[in-house]
């Protein structure tokens, strides 16, 4: 393609944005709205599941290890442990620090002062990283040898794993319907676009232009307006979501269980869903949306 | 050149608008094809243009043969044919200029072929001090000179115009019959569908008279032969 034609082609795209100012306002803030809204219900998810993870995380198992084994060969077995795939850390903890942690839950120390540590084993703590392979990960650390027996909390595992399950279904099928509606909105209104576009298109057609050639300019014009609106919704989301954390962070009454993780970890993920709806919503809603209109 | 031999055109819906159309238009010929509503006429328009493939018999214009052309090439097929409507079909955020300009960008020109083509066919049409106006600024003769202009800049072999007097007074009628006949007196194949039988009479040309998805006459004894039928 001659650049001069390819410029052409560019500058038409551009301008047709312009020329067709309340259209393009409209496309524009469709895309806004729909991909805010996927936006904030998905960091909402995000931040619900790291905050289940780690209420999760908080939920330990013990492995006891066989009294007869002396402190070098305890110690020994943590290697083992941490080489159980679902084990993200483990920590060796010795009698006398079992024994002091024991003592120090009760009021009155005094009562315990003739207790040897002795009569506690080693023992490992270990923090999972699923719970829902509770069972499976429990079996693993009673067959390592040196460990006589492990403690795990099964009721409290399943509830989180349910909560879990629940917001991943949930999550992901609110999400699936919200870009659903949100692509069905914006192609309708690029459709609605076109339309008014269709008597300049009859016309191309007439005078023998190629339907690449009538194609490129709605496709540069839908780029830029996805782009445009996923740059707009990305920097609302941003702010808003900044705003909306701080506040709740600011409450006395959340602060202490409400974590939520700063924008800039989500920027990733973010940009390239906004990145790529954008794209997806003005190329290919332009794409087929011109398509019944070439038909001449 | 066009060439319809033994053309049949049936819609879906069961209707045939051509029973068995034969007619030839040679290069440089100026023609008028004439006859009522239905007849049959803007199928043959269609058909020249490519927006209808025949349902049986063959349609030659300038080189294409129609019942087998690839949509591909379609566009060259129109860039040999400039058509003329008589609702004008211009672009109104356009000017005058840009609206003839379009249709050479539409085929790729460049930008200096550009500035020597339009103000040449702009003159031609009497538009040459109306560049940079809009469509809605200008008169219903001067559209149609305009959208005349449009049809020739990327000079066709072929010009077909579709009631082009249709929205004009009798004066601006005479006026783009009359620039229609330069148009064919510099080479450029002329092919006028029209009601207006004053017109007709007066530039005593070849008439190809339709009915019912006939030819009923054609010949040079103007709208009279038709009217006898």
């Amino acid at each position: 393609m001659k650049f001069n034609k390819f410029s052409y082609l560019m500058k038409e795209g551009i301008r047709g944005i312009f020329l067709h100012g309340f259209m393009s306002f409209a496309a524009v803030c469709v895309t806004v709205a729909c991909l805010l809204i996927v936006g904030l219900f998905s960091s909402l998810v995000y931040n619900l599941n790291i905050m289940v993870d780690d209420l999760n995380k908080t939920n330990e198992v013990i492995a006891y290890v066989d009294e007869n084994l002396d402190d070098a060969e305890a110690k020994s077995i943590g290697s083992n442990i941490n080489h159980i795939e679902n084990v993200q850390e483990s920590t060796f903890i010795h009698r006398k620090e079992a024994l002091e942690q024991f003592v120090a839950t009760y009021d009155n120390p005094e009562y315990f002062s003739g207790l040897s540590p002795d009569t506690l084993e080693h023992r490992y703590s270990i923090i999972l990283m699923d719970n829902r392979k509770l069972t499976e990960t429990v079996d693993a650390l009673r067959a390592i040898p040196g460990i006589s027996d492990v403690e795990a909390a099964n009721e409290l595992a399943e509830g989180f794993t349910t909560v879990q399950d629940v917001l991943e279904i949930v999550s992901v099928l609110v999400i699936a319907i919200l870009l659903v509606v949100s692509l069905l909105i914006i192609s309708n209104t690029v459709k609605l676009a076109m339309y008014d576009r269709r008597d300049e298109i009859a016309i191309m057609k007439m005078v023998g232009a190629t339907n690449g050639f009538i194609r490129l300019p709605f496709i540069v014009e839908g780029f830029t307006l996805g782009m445009l609106g996923a740059g707009i919704a990305f920097g609302i989301e941003w702010a808003l979501y900044d705003g909306l954390v701080g506040r709740i962070e600011q409450m006395e009454m959340a602060k202490n269980f409400l974590k939520f993780v700063p924008f800039t970890e989500l920027l990733g993920p973010m940009v390239a869903t906004f990145v790529g709806a954008g794209l997806f919503v003005g190329v290919v809603g332009s794409w087929t949306s011109i398509r019944k209109f070439l038909n001449v | 050149m066009i060439e319809f031999t033994d053309v049949v055109k049936s819609y879906s819906v069961g209707t045939q608008a051509l029973k068995g159309v034969s007619l030839q238009i040679e290069d440089g010929e100026f023609a008028y094809l004439v006859g009522p509503s239905g007849s049959g006429k803007s199928t043959i328009i269609k058909l020249i243009t490519g927006e209808l493939k025949p349902t049986s018999g063959t349609v030659h214009v300038n080189g294409y043969s129609l019942e087998r052309i690839r949509k591909r090439e379609i566009p060259f097929l129109r860039r040999t044919v400039g058509v003329v409507f008589q609702d004008f079909r211009l672009i109104d955020t356009k000017t005058v200029y840009e609206n003839v300009a379009f249709a050479m960008r539409v085929i790729g020109a460049g930008n200096r072929e550009i500035r020597e083509r339009v103000p040449y066919v702009l003159e031609l049409v009497g538009l040459e001090n109306k560049g940079h106006r809009h469509p809605t600024e200008l008169s219903g003769g001067e559209q149609q000179r305009l959208a005349i202009a449009r049809a020739l800049v990327n000079n066709p072999s072929t010009i077909i115009a579709d009631e082009p007097t249709g929205n004009l007074d009798p004066a601006r009628s005479w006026e783009i019959m009359s620039l229609l006949q330069e148009i064919n007196n510099l080479g450029t194949t002329t092919l006028v569908v029209t009601h207006q039988m004053d017109l007709v009479e007066k530039f005593h040309k070849r008439v190809i008279a339709i009915n019912d998805g006939l030819v009923v006459s054609d010949g040079m004894d103007g709208y009279k032969a038709y009217e006898i039928q």
